[in-house]
């Protein structure tokens, strides 16, 4: 039911009582619109988002090969987990590959764009904010695969210029060390566009007024920097950061791509080992399992982030 | 000329040279791929690697649909990016306007959960979405990437931030002129969203057209591969020598993107910048 302008004009002068039951009937029409506008989008977000939240919970209770009918475990999957070395190796090795990605990105991309802002001409920003883009526009998938020609030990690019300078075979796929070094190199190659353009943004947004008072007060370029404009900009930073964590802490493509997770676990991320419990070895109880846990850390170091930038951020 | 002036010209000057050797190495390896992809399948792991190919085989962009279906990866991604984006527009722009200019009860509550599932990752719900997939009998196929993606909470959130900036009066003007609730979000609001559909579409096809992890799970036969699943399935030509084929393969697969970015830079900025300033 929907009110037209004959409905409005004729609430206008209606005795008290039947104006109040007209405004309801109103807002009852524009609560059914309402309604109606986000059904689509509330049926697909609940049915496979929020409810498989609650699902995996569920699942996790059980042992459950998805053929023959599930088995109640309760916390025995837990029990499980936390005895699992495979389980526990990945969680670290997931955070170490994540805080240097992290790290990285954001001390890159922040490097660079105080760099590029540097720069007078319009045009050269223009170039080098495209140039430090394209990467993005690949798929990781993508960029595995080049990226594991060019990091060939025998045959690679990089290690043929590397030899130029007189540094020897680099077993960069061979290698425990070597994997987790590609792997960031490679997770860092790729995304640094993104804080990078992040933080052009936050940079731009930050007032000449300001700066051009402190330069007028006597501040290098050193002070500048460190005063006034990481402050103004560490709300982004610790955006950047949490987005960050959140993807890194989730690293799949790249490692089962670029190495396999290995050699050995060496590159072993706990995606990884969710992806073989559940739909190689059809564990989808335990694999369950794991994925909560992982939800808990993740929570777990989103939380510790915010605590631990109160002091640091900035809010304006 | 002070010694502050020169320190900062040399200062200025160091800061071009490392932004010049970023950018080769942000360029380096792109460029590698598109060389190596016009030399002869013999001759791609030569080194040094000729960095301007003297014989461009561009016969190998033809191999390459020859000796792969690379046109059925094509079509398949296009269909599910398609999809996809059409999809969350349209669900996308409904809610995001109701949540935005629309009173309904509850509807505080509601999208502070739809909120709530923005954070979660996908490992948390992969599961159970693969069973409930399964049972819908859609293993295997498109829609199985397709259907759970057609809208998102971060598309509504988007929207919703979009609608909240224009003026509540155009509407209660067109309504006490009569029109219904959806004629005044058709004819007024939705006509200003274009630029907000725009940045969303543009985010939301980066990120389904470089999906991985999904079609690696939910498809099976290689007729329905998208292309970065497809592509890493053809990694095992690395001992054949066939490599410039499939750096071939990237390369068609990087095409759309580029071309979306160079049509429609501001709008990618904008994505990436769009949930930052809270």
């Amino acid at each position: 039911m929907t009110a037209t302008s004959t409905d409005t004009a004729r609430m206008a002068i209606q005795p008290a009582t039947s104006r109040s039951v007209a405004q309801r009937r109103l807002r009852r029409s524009e609560a059914t619109f309402g309604y109606l506008m986000i059904t689509l989008s509330v049926v697909i977000v609940t049915v496979f988002t929020a409810a498989p939240i609650v699902a995996s919970i569920l699942i996790s209770l059980f042992n459950w090969d998805v053929i023959s009918p599930p088995t109640f475990a309760g916390l025995a999957n837990y029990s499980r987990m936390l005895h699992d070395s495979t389980v526990i190796v990945s969680f670290a090795t997931t955070a170490v590959l994540a805080v240097a990605i992290v790290f990285l990105q954001i001390a890159c991309g922040l490097g660079l764009a105080l760099l590029v802002q540097q720069r007078r001409r319009r045009a050269t920003r223009a170039v080098f904010r495209t140039v430090f883009f394209l990467p993005l526009l690949a798929s990781a998938a993508s960029v595995s695969i080049f990226m594991g020609y060019l990091f060939d030990q025998k045959f690679g690019v990089i290690n043929y210029y590397l030899s130029l300078l007189g540094i020897g075979n680099v077993p960069w796929l061979t290698s425990s060390a070597g994997a987790t070094v590609t792997i960031i190199l490679v997770a860092v190659w790729q995304q640094v566009g993104f804080t990078f353009v992040l933080f052009i943004a936050a940079l731009s947004s930050v007032p000449s007024e300001l700066l051009e008072a402190a330069a007028i007060d006597g501040a290098g370029a050193v002070p500048l920097l460190f005063r006034i404009k990481l402050p103004l900009i560490s709300p982004t930073v610790l955006f950047a950061g949490v987005i960050g964590m959140i993807n890194s802490m989730q690293l799949f493509d790249q490692p089962y791509i670029l190495t396999q997770g290995g050699p050995g676990s060496a590159t072993t991320t706990t995606v990884i080992i969710i992806y073989r419990t559940a739909f190689q070895n059809l564990q989808f109880g335990y694999g369950s399992a794991i994925s909560v846990a992982l939800l808990i850390v993740l929570m777990a170091i989103t939380a510790a982030q915010f605590a631990a930038s109160r002091r640091v951020v900035f809010y304006q | 000329m002070t010694t502050v002036d020169v320190l900062r010209r040399v200062g200025r000057g160091l800061g071009l040279v490392v932004l010049v050797i970023a950018a080769m190495i942000s360029f380096g390896p792109l460029l590698w791929t598109v060389t190596t992809s016009l030399r002869t399948p013999a001759e791609s792991f030569t080194n040094p690697p000729s960095w301007i190919p003297l014989h461009p085989q561009f016969s190998n962009y033809r191999a390459v649909f020859q000796q792969i279906p690379l046109g059925r990866f094509f079509i398949n991604s296009v269909i599910v990016t398609g999809l996809i984006v059409v999809g969350q527009s349209v669900t996308c722009t409904l809610s995001g306007y109701a949540f935005a200019m629309v009173r309904f009860p509850g509807r505080t509550k509601i999208f502070a959960l739809f909120l709530a599932t923005m954070m979660v990752p996908l490992q948390a719900t992969i599961i159970p979405v693969f069973v409930l997939i399964r049972w819908m009998g859609l293993s295997g196929s498109l829609f199985a990437l397709i259907i759970p993606a057609l809208s998102g909470a971060f598309g509504t959130f988007l929207m919703r931030q979009y609608f909240l900036q224009m003026p509540a009066e155009l509407g209660d003007a067109a309504r006490v002129d009569g029109a219904t609730h959806f004629q005044v979000f058709r004819h007024v609001y939705a006509r200003m969203a274009q630029p907000a559909l725009a940045t969303l579409a543009i985010l939301n096809f980066s990120g389904f057209w470089s999906e991985f992890y999904r079609p690696l799970i939910f498809l099976q036969n290689q007729d329905n591969f998208t292309l970065p699943l497809g592509l890493v399935g053809l990694q095992g030509n690395y001992g054949t020598g066939s490599i410039s084929i499939v750096l071939a393969g990237v390369i068609l697969a990087m095409i759309p993107s580029v071309i979306l970015f160079v049509v429609a830079q501001r709008h990618f900025i904008e994505g990436i910048t769009a949930g930052s300033f809270r």
